[in-house]
């Protein structure tokens, strides 16, 4: 894909400051856009904004909750005034787990997850997508997971909220494909991440062993899924979910 | 400074794509002007826009013809 692909376009992209986030944040940026990375911190925020200078690239770092709705019109108020107009492509990546089996599961981890994993969604495209559709140019992706539509004991909580992702990016898909909007999902398998490196040992090598490639995917390996739905070549794409999970789950 | 109807039809015309000629005060915008779900959302958004104010659900409801717009507009603002 070329360097100058998305140029014309403004990206947000929630959860920027580690893992799969900053490597879909680096892409879009290096593939032209001019990014909003977001972390929850503003010592994340700086560092962002620093790996974008160092890259020479436009873009800037933001601090975002996405669970807060003063919080996610802040980030959007920003990003029009540094880079020039609201986001015409919108990932939806932050995430965050509470895993434990449900006869365990308090109230508390349900509603965390649901909150930061899906309702936060629900919040950002709703402030994301008006200029969209007035523009008649849009591209939504949302990060969701091949527990999702797999399953996994301990995620009942993380499970619910990633399938509710791709039934809602279908539905949306269907509300804002006639203004020439795109919401599609990319569903990660076992990523190198801060995320799986919190896993015990053992749990890892049984994972490794049900993935036929046999490895961990890298982060960059689901940039490049984000990178394509956000280009040009995506543009009859919509309300699908690419799985990028090395075959652990065939669907 | 142009009169409500005039913005009003203006923003019709913008949002629907349709013909000036066409937007008459009795035009419904669903039968006459072939608005779909969505566009009729938005037209309201715009109007919210232009007109600086924010009309609730139950109001927005009864916006189906540009008369209607208009007297909405002008019965609440101003
Ligand atoms: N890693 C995997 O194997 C895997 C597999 C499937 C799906 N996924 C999904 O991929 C996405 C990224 O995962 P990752 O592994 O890269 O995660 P990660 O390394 O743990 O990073 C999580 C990111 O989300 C941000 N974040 C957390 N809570 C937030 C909140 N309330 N508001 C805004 N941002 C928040 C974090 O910001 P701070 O740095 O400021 O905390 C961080 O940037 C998640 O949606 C995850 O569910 C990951």
């Amino acid at each position: 894909m070329s360097d100058s692909m998305l140029d014309a376009e403004i990206a947000l992209v929630t959860g920027a400051s580690r893992g799969i986030g900053a490597a879909i944040a680096s892409e879009l940026s290096r593939l032209g856009a001019k990014v909003a990375g977001t972390a929850t911190t503003e010592g994340g925020a700086s560092r962002i904004a620093a790996r974008f200078a160092d890259a020479d690239s436009a873009g800037i770092g933001l601090c975002l909750d996405v669970t807060q709705p003063t919080s996610i019109e802040a980030a959007l108020t920003a990003v029009e005034e540094q880079l020039g107009g609201r986001p015409t492509i919108l990932v939806n990546n932050a995430g965050i787990t509470r895993d434990n089996l449900l006869m365990r599961m308090k109230e508390q981890e349900w509603d965390e997850i649901l909150d930061t994993n899906l309702s936060s969604v629900f919040r950002l495209c709703k402030a994301c997508m008006r200029s969209m559709t007035k523009a008649r140019h849009g591209r939504i992706i949302n990060i969701s997971s091949v527990v999702g539509v797999s399953g996994n004991a301990g995620q009942c909580n993380y499970a619910a909220a990633k399938a509710g992702l791709i039934g809602f990016s279908k539905s949306l898909a269907r509300e804002i494909g006639p203004r020439g909007v795109t919401v599609n999902v990319v569903a990660p398998g076992f990523i190198d991440t801060d995320m799986t490196r919190e896993l015990p040992e053992a749990q890892r090598e049984a994972l490794l062993g049900s993935i036929p490639l046999g490895r961990l995917g890298a982060p960059e390996e689901i940039a490049a899924a984000v990178a394509f739905l956000a280009s040009p070549a995506a543009a009859y794409v919509t309300g699908q979910t690419i799985h990028v999970n090395g075959g652990m789950l065939m669907i | 400074m142009s009169s409500v109807e005039e913005r009003v039809r203006k923003i019709v015309v913008e949002q629907l794509g349709v013909k000036e000629e066409e937007v008459t005060m009795d035009a419904s915008f669903v039968d006459d002007l072939g608005a779909d779900s969505l566009d009729t959302v938005e037209l309201v958004m715009a109007l919210e826009e232009e007109f600086e104010t924010e009309i609730p659900d139950e109001d927005a409801e009864k916006i189906t013809k540009v008369k209607e717009a208009v007297d909405y507009v002008n019965a609440h603002l101003g």
